[in-house]
């Protein structure tokens, strides 16, 4: 188990260093997908099988895609490529990486200090999962479905058209 | 029956059949499709025609596999990969008879769900990466609708996940020893097959390749055995599909004694193969618009539905009381 979980965590952050480094957009979600994936293989391992399945569906299977969707659309060739290169110099890397190391040292420094736990010491059904949502946290579900809702509203509104029917012998026009 | 397999015999097992039958449907579609439309089809090769198959088979294998040069090499390489490994992957949570089983995951479905979900990348970056007006159209329509469809696919499932209390295949064909789930879950069942159909997108659904007006749609610069594995892997997702439909709301292998619970499955699992292509053979293919409407407007709102009835009568039933403290 030790050794699987040290391998996705490798593989996780190598695929999320080639999603900032990629200079095709495509390329740099599809690894962002392998990175998600990484992500939910590291939560089943430390015993959440549930959150790894979400982080697949949602993630990966959902939000990825939406966004590989617009993408497409905007049908991006080599000048966006060519745009990339230009904007992406070495330079723009010393500011975020100088704040990651920071990061990092934190990281490093609270994972020693803190107590140590074992991997898959006790694994977090789908049950308890429910249980803890629903009963402490029920406020916040709430809260998050109602910030959802809104979205939804929103987005409806946004993209609601007026109907028009066109036909060869039947010119009409509703509302 | 409990004691346990070599758990490598079932993964031959699995893989070996699934791998087997796949090709084998498309020589029963042909057969059977023929046969509804009062014609012959394939009866050359072997008896029945069954050796079409292997004559399409090694056709594929000898054709130029050709990669266009205007395309992303490597995506274009990648995703017809993508849809035979998702869809072998969720094999793995099927049982086919008690304790045959590859991966007795607890969390089964929901699995099930995340591989479909990763199976849109397949239609989503063939595509693109083909490079081509009518590839990348498919491929829109196709990610729009497996995204919408995708949706209420796993509403659907969750009335049965309600009343087995477990996400485990294997215990929620043990809770239908009394009554199959498609009794009291009859509108969850008709929302996952349609669910289903449209997840593989065949006939009446299948939008992404249409190909009356977009020749092929994604996998129209596809050939040889790119383009094979994408037909494999729609055939695969067939069979998954019949056999979830068989193991979450037809009881799985559960039957009469007289035959051993494999045989009462693969009966199942066929006879909703051959729904599947009767379904082809006999329902014209919806307008694009039509479709998300339906799915949006139509199966949604009944799949929510569906859902709060049923946990509202499980609620009832467990006599759960009622604590609301103003």
């Amino acid at each position: 188990m030790q050794i699987a979980f040290y391998i996705a965590a490798f593989v996780a952050v190598l695929s999320t260093v080639m999603v900032i480094t990629r200079f095709n957009v495509i390329h740099a979600l599809l690894y962002l997908v392998v990175s998600f994936m990484a992500m939910a293989v590291v939560f089943f391992i430390l015993g959440a099988p549930f959150a790894a399945a979400l982080e697949v569906i949602v993630y990966a299977g959902a939000i990825v895609v939406l966004i590989i969707f617009v993408i497409m659309m905007l049908n991006q060739k080599e000048e966006a490529v060519d745009q990339e290169k230009k904007w992406l110099t070495p330079s723009v890397y010393i500011g975020p990486a100088i704040l990651s190391v920071l990061l990092l040292g934190e990281l490093i420094y609270i994972i020693y200090e803190g107590e140590s736990h074992t991997i898959g010491q006790q694994v977090v059904d789908v049950k308890e999962v429910g249980k803890t949502l629903y009963g402490p946290y029920i406020l916040a579900v709430e809260l998050s479905g109602m910030l959802l809702m809104a979205g939804i509203v929103g987005a409806y509104h946004l993209g609601r058209q007026k109907k028009k029917v066109t036909h060869r012998f039947l010119k009409q026009t509703e509302d | 029956m409990n004691e346990t397999i070599n758990p490598w015999l079932i993964i031959a097992g699995i893989l070996g059949g699934a791998l087997t039958i796949a090709p084998g449907l498309i020589w029963l579609e042909r057969r059977l499709l023929a046969l509804w439309q009062d014609r012959y089809g394939p009866n050359r090769a072997g008896p029945f025609g069954v050796l079409v198959v292997l004559a399409d088979t090694i056709k594929l294998f000898f054709k130029e596999d050709w990669i266009p040069p205007f395309a992303d090499k490597l995506v274009f390489v990648i995703a017809p990969a993508i849809v035979a490994i998702t869809v072998l992957m969720s094999f793995v949570i099927i049982p086919i008879a008690p304790g045959f089983i590859v991966a007795d995951f607890n969390i089964g479905i929901l699995f099930f769900l995340a591989m479909s979900s990763m199976g849109a990348y397949s239609i989503i970056l063939g595509g693109w990466a083909s490079n081509n007006k009518y590839a990348l159209l498919g491929s829109m329509r196709g990610a729009a609708q497996l995204i919408s469809y995708e949706v209420f696919m796993g509403l659907s499932l969750m009335g049965v996940v309600l009343l087995t209390g477990s996400f485990r295949v294997e215990d929620i064909v043990n809770a239908q020893k009394d009554m199959w789930f498609v009794v009291p879950q009859f509108v969850g069942f008709v929302t996952f097959l349609i669910a289903g159909i449209a997840e593989t997108h065949r006939l009446p659904f299948d939008i992404p390749e249409a190909e009356s007006e977009l020749i092929a749609g994604f996998h129209s610069e596809y050939s040889g055995m790119k383009f094979g594995l994408f037909f494999v892997g729609e055939y695969l997702g067939i069979m998954l599909i019949s056999s979830l439909v068989t193991c979450l709301f037809f009881g799985g292998w559960l039957g009469p004694d007289f035959l051993p619970p494999v045989v009462w499955f693969l009966i199942k699992m066929f006879a909703f193969i051959f729904l599947f292509i009767l379904l082809r053979a006999s329902l014209p293919r919806p307008r694009y618009d039509q479709l998300m409407e339906f799915g949006w407007k139509i199966l949604l709102p009944i799949t929510l539905l569906n859902l709060m009835i049923t946990a509202g009568i499980i609620l009832y039933r467990s006599g759960a009381e009622l604590n609301i403290i103003f």
